[in-house]
């Protein structure tokens, strides 16, 4: 039933080569010179010639990319020109904070967003519907920073009962680390709750004018059953793909939520990457994250498959 | 369980308990930066907050003091030989660095000779006069000079002066900065890049009596609310570069304290005199111009409106304060009817449509914009053009500006502020302005160690630089710092850094 995996893996090698392709020749594009940033506040001559040579800025770009694509490879992606830390351990060391930031978020967004979903679809026109659309709308048109700077201001200066930032391991003391998380995590999820209601709630009640729910209604069946166990099995579909695309832009980083609650993750680190063109960085995290892309679209396919029978070939 | 394995585990137990006990009794302060610190190497580093955290972990040979006068730190003292060509520095002994080893002569040379060739050094350029390192006997090294060097001494207050652990130097080549060993009042503990930076007290510093807090955590937040709503909700003790418009409000909060000093550095405009084809304008070609777009300035108004007056206005490159500062040239006041003949004079005709770059930051924008409706009085038409930070370098180096925003962190010596903008091949001189006279001027007073003979050939540059120029400096940023009212003994040194020796934090 999953025949069609090798092929797609197949399918993930040219992708990531243009990908890998893409990422080299868009940062070339930023107009600014990674020496004359790294060269600090003098600019001493002698001193912007050693760091053109040092990392390779003098040759030609396609000798760049062949170094740092065969390095890649290897399993090397390089080294922060800023910080002179592997890049490979500057993202093992983030992944864990944005993977569990994403993972939360995402808690929140489908906690949140898929009941609200239904429930507009199935009471629609009444009260019910009003509200959760009311609440997409304010998800939807609410900036993250925003939100986030008036939580902190609410719940860490006024009410003193949440950490206004930083990040500890769930390993190391796990009510610090929700205290640190829940802020952050609702303010990415709450966006995101906001799009997968209105999805839902289309898609639901486009399976509920279905002429399979009529007759699910005609057996008798109750009306429970007809939601839970007809309709909303074929409504999920575009829900998952969405959902997984979600996960994937969560998991690339939230730049902005990121900044205001200080949490050292993946959009805090390409940000930063990128202002000061550590070019090394910025490839690394983006190749990275657009492979965990990738792969997750795939597990989407994977996942219609698991919830809908039809597409079983 | 034998008697023997009950003593062992009621010592364990103890062990713990009392550790246990001091980890509760231990301080910890907290400080909130406005950048992650790049490479933690003296000798590589580049980035004022890296200097931050510096002041912590590398003692230098001298330090500066409240009112800018030299001091000795790891140096005792330091004599100049008559001819200027060399310098020698007696050295404090019984000086450890973090890793046990002794600070000697023989280290003292390591460290500079480090400075002066590893690969990637920043701070050869700061120091290129030194041509070699003698040791002298066990606490006493001597430099000798290419060339007399005035601002030496001030250099080596300052990066160019940390001196370095050779053993760990010498093991970890390269990565130094990954675990630097040096000889301050704190020892690295760890690193986690754009999250916190630790360090802890070392028990053998030579001036322990003065190191009362046991761990300081460095902490990047980059957005300015955001660093103070973390030191409202106690999540930092101390930050450093709050808003000017914050401070008001910082003022007034019983549970805060703010503390305020004025920087080396300045806030000015460079004009684009020769570097390319932008240069070809009536603010190029004729110092009228130039002059009249000063007068079109209302200085002290832009400190008004944008920093609530707290930033210190001067048309010069170091403050009224400093000893080089001449008073013969006072900041002109703003004189539209002036700079309108003066601009008729030149046979201009107005508006005159200048490209202005501002690198991008909320402060620098309000500036541009005030000055813009100031200048159009006169006749400029300023066209704002906000450029991203790492972009508007590039955009300097090639000329692709008229007038271009840029702020100088400021140095010791008054050398630092002036020769690399003004001589003719200097790094920063954007604008290339370019005059001999001013060129051997410069030169000379770099050679010169006594302050009045230094402060006439000053004298002679500000004449002509402050008429001709290409930089119209507006004012000294004001230096702002928040803190609980537990954290005592703080005070703003005039280079901004956190010195964290004497540094108390209460209950």
């Amino acid at each position: 039933m999953l025949n069609f995996l090798p092929r797609r893996l197949l399918q993930l090698i040219p992708t990531l080569f243009l990908v890998s392709v893409m990422i080299f020749l868009l940062q070339q594009l930023l107009p600014g010179d990674p020496a004359l940033v790294m060269a600090g506040e003098e600019k001493d001559a002698e001193v912007i010639e050693q760091i053109r040579r040092q990392y390779r800025l003098d040759q030609p770009l396609p000798m760049q990319y062949l170094y740092w694509i065969s390095g890649v490879l290897q399993g090397d992606l390089g080294e922060s020109m800023r910080i002179k830390q592997p890049v490979a351990s500057l993202i093992a060391d983030k992944l864990p904070v944005t993977l569990q930031l994403a993972t939360m978020a995402m808690a929140f967004a489908l906690l949140i967003g898929i009941p609200a979903g239904i429930l507009s679809a199935v009471k629609k026109g009444t009260v019910w519907d009003s509200a959760a659309n009311v609440f997409a709308l304010w998800g939807l048109s609410t900036p993250n920073f925003w939100l986030g700077i008036l939580l902190i201001f609410l719940f860490s200066v006024q009410l003193g009962w949440l950490p206004a930032s930083g990040w500890v391991s769930p390993f190391e003391d796990l009510g610090q680390s929700l205290a640190t998380t829940v802020m952050p995590a609702f303010v990415l999820g709450n966006a995101i709750a906001a799009v997968l209601m209105r999805h839902m709630r289309s898609a639901m009640l486009q399976a509920m004018s279905a002429d399979y729910v009529r007759t699910a209604r005609a057996k008798g069946l109750r009306e429970r059953a007809v939601v839970l166990r007809h309709a909303l099995r074929n409504a999920l579909t575009p829900v998952i793909t969405l959902g997984a695309l979600e996960f994937g832009t969560l998991l690339s980083g939230a730049v902005l939520t990121e900044q205001v609650f200080s949490i050292p993750g993946f959009g805090k680190l390409i940000v930063d990457a990128v202002f000061n063109r550590d070019y090394a960085v910025v490839q690394g995290v983006v190749l990275v994250t657009a492979t965990v892309y990738v792969i997750l679209n795939l597990l989407a396919d994977v996942l219609y498959v698991l919830v809908n029978p039809r597409l079983r070939g | 369980m034998n008697t023997l394995s009950l003593i062992r585990h009621g010592l364990a137990f103890m062990t713990a308990f009392s550790m246990a006990s001091t980890a509760v009794g231990q301080t910890t302060l907290r400080i909130g930066l406005a950048e992650d610190p790049d490479e933690l190497d003296p000798t590589k580093a580049r980035t004022y907050v890296g200097r931050i955290v510096f002041s912590s972990l590398c003692d230098k040979l001298f330090d500066i003091d409240d009112k800018l006068n030299i001091v000795g730190q790891l140096a005792t003292s330091h004599e100049t030989a008559a001819d200027g060509r060399s310098m020698t520095i007696r050295l404090r002994p019984g000086v450890k660095f973090h890793d046990g080893e002794p600070f000697t002569a023989e280290a003292a040379k390591f460290s500079i000779e480090r400075h002066l060739t590893l690969q990637g050094s920043f701070r050869r350029a700061e120091i290129a006069q030194i041509d070699r390192v003698e040791v002298v006997d066990s606490l006493t090294v001597r430099l000798q000079l290419k060339t007399p060097f005035a601002p030496l001494l001030a250099q080596l207050t300052d990066r160019a002066g940390m001196m370095v652990s050779p053993k760990a130097a010498q093991a970890l080549g390269d990565k130094f900065g990954t675990a630097p060993v040096c000889a301050g009042p704190y020892r690295f503990v760890e690193r986690v890049a754009q999250d916190r930076i630790v360090v802890e007290r070392f028990a053998d510093y030579w001036d322990k009596g003065r190191v009362h807090i046991d761990r300081i955590i460095y902490r990047p937040i980059q957005d300015s609310t955001v660093r103070l709503a973390n030191l409202k909700s106690g999540q930092l003790d101390l930050l450093e570069r709050l808003l000017a418009t914050d401070a008001p409000q910082v003022s007034k909060d019983p549970k805060l304290k703010l503390v305020t000093g004025t920087e080396l550095g300045y806030q000015g405009i460079t004009m684009n005199l020769a570097n390319g084809e932008k240069a070809n304008s009536p603010l190029a070609k004729d110092a009228r111009v130039r002059r009249a777009f000063e007068l079109s300035l209302d200085r002290d108004a832009i400190n008004q409106v944008v920093f609530n007056g707290i930033n210190k206005v001067n048309n010069q490159w170091v403050s009224q304060t400093n000893p080089y500062y001449q008073a013969k040239f006072p900041t002109p006041k703003r004189d539209v009817a002036r700079a309108r003949a003066l601009l008729k004079e030149a046979g201009v005709s107005t508006p005159l449509a200048l490209d202005f770059m501002v690198p991008n930051n909320p402060e620098t924008r309000a500036v541009a914009e005030v000055m813009q409706s100031m200048a159009a009085e006169a006749g400029f038409d300023l066209k704002i053009r906000v450029t991203e930070f790492a972009t508007s370098l590039n955009e300097a180096e090639k000329g692709n500006f008229q007038l271009y925003m840029l702020a100088w962190s400021g140095r010791t010596d008054p050398d630092g502020n002036i020769f690399s903008f003004a001589s003719c091949k200097g790094p920063l001189n954007y604008g290339r302005y370019c005059n001999a006279e001013i060129d051997g001027l410069l030169d000379k007073a770099r050679t010169i160690t006594s302050v009045p003979e230094r402060k006439a050939l000053y004298e002679q540059v500000a004449q002509r630089w402050l008429t001709e120029g290409s930089v119209v400096y507006l004012y000294h940023r004001a230096l702002l710092f928040g803190h609980t009212p537990r954290l005592e003994g703080f005070k703003v040194m005039p280079d901004g850094l956190i010195r964290v020796t004497d540094l108390k934090l209460g209950r």
